[in-house]
């Protein structure tokens, strides 16, 4: 379990990347106000995931606009999945569990 | 039973369609067909919008090779039928196959013809590298990819064929002649009047250089084409020649196995070559009555014939001749004609009606009250009603005009329900009423996917009002809406007046209320297309919520590959000062920028900037943002102009920074980028700019909108003439407040004007026949008001860790260094 900051670093709606163990994931704030983290390196080409604009359901990657399930890590456009992380908020802290 | 043998010598659309025609009928052969391409059947006539860049070559294939399999039928692609052997029944490939038939179907259609010209063969290695015929898919491919690298073409013949190849070409390289040598274009279908009325429209609206009454007697340039030489000793530069004088049928195969051939091989009323009960000839080849024709909506009906009669389906099936118009498929230059093009007996009646300012000449011609010939140039609006009274022998209304116009009221349109079903709706892809119907009863309900299975509606396209009609009455009453493709966004189902209507109305203001509202569910995709449509719609009461921008518009500057940044200052019209390129050196030097580059835009790009540096950048720059990044406003570029050139007739470069410097910023459906020139030389390139200004003799500019150099190529239309460089500004405003207002998300002007058209356009913008003008003035004002430069952004994030790095991967850059 990992404590990554305050959910308020990240604005609603958007995303934020965080190095953990030489990891770096994606976190992102749906704006119903819940979390959902992935690994931040798109996989078709290295874009950065977390600059990406998202929805309830997707995170569409800046570079060549390819989409990602945020909560499964799918692609929902026919590329390699991406490695999902349980995350979830307590008191306003982002906790990451792994 | 053994099955009897069908064999077919040509994989074209008569030998495929035939085959079609006969496996509809439940023929019972054993089918083996020989093509001399190596593919399955594709959609000749679709060939010229390969070329002009409008359909995919995936689009044109009407039987894969899959479908060859699925009816048990053997194909010899690429294998070329050399010699029928008549008495043994036997056909001969150049595979040294040996096929025995009890049916033989001889479908070889035609080849180009190529004039004798001196230069147009290399001894011993067919054409000269750089000229080419129109006539198959590896034609088009070869001609494309060696035109994308050259620079002028010479067409040689002015008919149909030649016009579709010279527009094609334009969308391959800058500079097409059509060399034509006949007094008139399109001298086959058209009177002279016609023809040189389409002249002037291809010369104007196209930009293609017409040269008629000329022979061509030589093609000059030993290893790679220099130019053409003509009889009167004109000589044509060009890099590229295309052969488009003519056709002739593929009959030397019949000929020589003993059949009878004229101009094509002859045939009887059941298609079969004359004085042979097994031989039948079907499309290009056939010669019917004394007619050859060089048209596909012959050939649907001699292949039913045909079908008809070996399969026994209907033995007294036969074949009449038919009636052909011809329509010419180049976008924006309505041609189509039918019968004759001038009265030829005495008590012929002829309407003539011709309008040459805007392109348009028509006539009809009418024996014993029957249609017997029709020209339309420049309007097609009676296109389809007139083809239908020539074919058909219909009567005509007593007032001959209304052949010509729709004189008020709506125009008497035939109930579509009252159609037989085997009326032929396209005749470009042979599709009839009931095959539309089937269509849309088998669950395909828009019209668009009507068109895409079917291929009605997709060759000259004259049709499509009618297709449309069809699939309405098919779907009782109304087709479904083709949903997506008119809205603004993906995630909204609404065009955009509605949608702009809906944000009013409800008074949305922020993307978040307007899915909420209008949309059900938040669309990733749409996010951006709204954020815009909100900004302009609302100006300083937007609700900015910064995660409906794109990354560029978050952090105001345009990401690259790895994730890093490029920052483009500002430069007004290009031009610059020592003070200011010594700043950009200084902050460049300092920060090691990967590269420093000059833009295509007349500015300066320092590319590889990580997220992070971008506000520091900004701050030691102290310039305002170029804009390099948004769906905006982006660069006037100018040209020197009169103050320091000795052409130049207008001081482009004052004009063009006074333009950047009010509409700088301002966001729209697409990028848009101006330029002012100081004379029609151009050196600014303002003829291919979403709105271009030329400066003319006599202290006026020109205003061309809709032009385009990127993607597409388009010359602007010209919107109006002006006396003042302050009228050039207001007008800039109005029109760019009219797109803002209209066009749809990503739809640049170049596709937008012609959308609206420019009279349209022109109607609103300079005669404010709408009223609005001042209305849009006032709205552009107030967003020119609005204007902030986004990198004054800097000292204070806007969002929390707005310029955080995303990705700190890899060791940046990831892009070379050129210092
Ligand atoms: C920097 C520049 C190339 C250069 O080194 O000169 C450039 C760079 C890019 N152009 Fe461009 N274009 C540049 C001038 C042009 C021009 C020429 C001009 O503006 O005079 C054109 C043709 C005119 C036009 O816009 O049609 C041009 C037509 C395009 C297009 C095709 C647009 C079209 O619809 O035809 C795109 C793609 C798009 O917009 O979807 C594009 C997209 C791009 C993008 C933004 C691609 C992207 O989304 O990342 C490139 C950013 C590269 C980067 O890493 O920063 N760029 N691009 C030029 C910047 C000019 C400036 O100062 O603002
Ligand atoms: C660019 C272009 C645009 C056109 N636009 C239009 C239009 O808008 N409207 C219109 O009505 N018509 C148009 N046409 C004409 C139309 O394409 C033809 O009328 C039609 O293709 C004729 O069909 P066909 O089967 O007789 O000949 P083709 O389609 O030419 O088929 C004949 C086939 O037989 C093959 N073949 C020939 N000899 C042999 C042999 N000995 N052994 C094996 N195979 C052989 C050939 O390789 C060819 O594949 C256009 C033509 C072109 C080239
Ligand atoms: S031409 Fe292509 S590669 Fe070059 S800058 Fe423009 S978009 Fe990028
Ligand atoms: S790098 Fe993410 S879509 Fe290409």
């Amino acid at each position: 379990m990992r404590t990554l900051g305050s959910v308020g670093d990240i604005p609603l709606g958007e995303g934020r990347t965080f190095a953990v163990d030489g990891e770096m994931i994606a976190v992102f704030r749906l704006r119903d106000g819940s979390v959902r983290a992935l690994s931040a390196v798109c996989p078709h080409q290295g874009g950065p995931l977390a600059d990406g604009q998202i929805d309830m359901k997707q995170v569409v990657c800046p570079l060549h606009l390819y989409s990602w399930d945020l909560a499964t890590g799918c692609s929902l456009s026919g590329q390699e999945a991406v490695s999902v992380y349980p995350v979830r908020v307590d008191n306003d802290q982002l906790i990451l569990e792994m | 039973m053994i099955k009897q043998r069908l064999v077919v010598i040509g994989n074209g659309m008569a030998g495929a369609r035939t085959v079609e025609e006969i496996l509809a009928r439940g023929g019972d052969f054993d089918i083996t067909m020989f093509g001399d391409e190596p593919y399955g059947n594709y959609n000749r006539i679709m060939l010229s919008n390969v070329l002009a860049g409008v359909e995919d070559e995936s689009g044109i294939f009407l039987n894969d090779l899959n479908w060859y399999a699925d009816n048990g039928i053997t194909l010899h692609a690429g294998v070329r039928v050399d010699r029928i052997d008549r008495r043994r029944r036997t056909v001969h490939g150049s595979d040294g196959s040996e096929t025995a038939y009890d049916k033989l179907v001889i479908a070889t259609g035609s080849s180009a013809f190529v004039p004798p010209i001196k230069g147009a063969h290399v001894p011993g290695r067919g054409y000269h590298q750089g000229v080419f015929v129109f006539r198959t898919l590896d034609d088009t491919r070869a001609m494309i990819r060696y035109a994308r690298e050259h620079e002028r073409a010479v067409v040689i013949g002015g008919g149909l064929l030649g016009l579709e190849a010279a527009r094609g070409l334009q969308n391959h390289l800058g500079h097409v002649t059509l060399v034509h040598a006949m007094g008139h274009l399109m001298n086959t279908q058209l009177n002279e009047r016609a023809g040189r009325t389409l002249q002037a429209t291809i010369e104007q609206k196209l930009g293609i250089d017409v040269v008629v009454d000329g022979m061509t007697t030589e093609i000059l340039g030993k290893h790679a084409v220099t130019g053409v030489k003509l009889a009167d000793r004109r000589v044509i530069d060009c890099d590229v020649v295309v052969m488009a004088a003519g056709i002739r049928p593929n009959s030397q195969l019949a000929a020589d196995s003993g059949l009878v051939v004229e101009r094509g091989v002859v045939v009887d009323d059941q298609m079969r070559a004359a004085g042979e009960d097994d031989i039948y000839v079907v499309g290009e080849c056939a010669q019917h009555r004394g007619e050859v024709y060089g048209l596909v909506a012959p050939l649907w009906d001699q292949a039913k014939v045909l079908a008809d009669h070996v399969t026994g389906a209907n033995a007294a099936a036969a074949y009449e001749g038919s009636q052909v118009s011809t329509k010419l498929k180049v976008a924006g230059v309505d041609v189509a004609a039918m019968g004759l093009q001038s009265p030829e007996h005495e008590d012929d009646e002829l309407l003539e009606f011709a309008e040459p300012k805007r392109g348009v000449y028509k006539n009809v011609i009418i024996r014993d009250d029957r249609l017997v010939g029709a020209t339309l140039v420049g309007d097609n609006s009676k296109a389809l009603a007139l083809i239908k009274a020539f074919e058909k022998g219909l009567p005509l209304p007593e007032d001959r005009a209304a052949l010509l116009f729709d004189l008020g009221g709506p125009a008497a349109e035939e109930s579509v329900a009252d159609m037989p079903d085997d009326e032929q709706v396209c005749n470009c892809n042979g599709v009839s009423k009931g095959a539309l119907r089937s269509c849309v009863d088998a669950g395909c309900k828009t019209v668009s996917g009507v068109m895409d299975k079917t291929r009605a509606g997709k060759g000259c396209g004259t049709c499509k009002p009618l297709v449309q009609r069809i699939v309405d009455w098919a779907n009782g009453g109304e087709a479904e809406e083709d949903s997506a493709a008119s809205y603004y966004v993906p995630g909204v189902p609404m065009p955009k007046p509605e949608l702009m209507d809906a944000i009013r109305l409800y008074e949305l203001r922020s993307v978040s209320s307007v899915f909420a509202k209008l949309g059900g569910e938040e669309d990733a995709k749409s996010k951006m297309g709204l954020a815009s449509l909100l900004k302009m719609i609302w100006g300083a009461e937007y609700v900015d919520e910064r995660d409906a921008r794109f990354i560029n518009d978050r952090v105001h500057a345009n990401i690259q590959r790895d994730g890093t940044f490029s920052v483009v200052p500002q430069m007004k019209g290009g031009v610059t000062t020592p003070a200011n390129l010594r700043r950009i050196a200084e902050v460049a030097e300092r920060h090691g920028v990967p590269m420093v580059k000059l833009t295509g835009g007349q500015r300066i790009d320092l590319l590889g900037i990580p997220k992070e540096k971008l506000p520091q950048i900004w701050a030691e720059l102290d310039m305002p943002s170029g804009y390099a990044y948004a769906k905006s406003f982006r660069t006037v570029k100018t040209c020197v102009g009169s103050d320091f050139c000795r052409f130049g007739v207008g001081d482009s470069t004052a004009l063009g920074i006074a333009i950047e410097e009010r509409y700088q910023g301002i966001e729209g459906p697409g990028k848009m980028k101006l330029a002012v020139t100081g004379c029609p030389r151009n050196c600014a390139e303002a003829y291919v700019k979403d709105l271009g200004v030329v400066a003319i003799d006599g202290g006026k500019w020109e205003i061309y909108v809709g032009g385009a150099a990127g993607a597409h190529v388009r010359k602007g239309d010209l919107l109006a003439t002006v006396g003042s460089a302050d009228e050039v500004i207001t007008l800039t405003g109005r029109f760019l407040q009219y797109y803002r207002e209209n066009g749809n998300w990503l739809e640049r002007t170049y596709a937008w004007v012609p959308r609206v058209g420019i009279e349209k356009i022109r109607a609103v913008v300079v005669d404010d026949a709408e009223g609005i003008a001042a209305d849009l003035d006032a709205r552009m004002a107030a967003a020119v008001g609005a204007y902030k430069d986004p990198w004054k952004e800097r000292a204070e994030p806007a969002t929390p860790g707005q310029f955080r790095t995303s990705l700190p991967l890899t060791v940046l850059p990831q892009v070379p260094v050129r210092a």
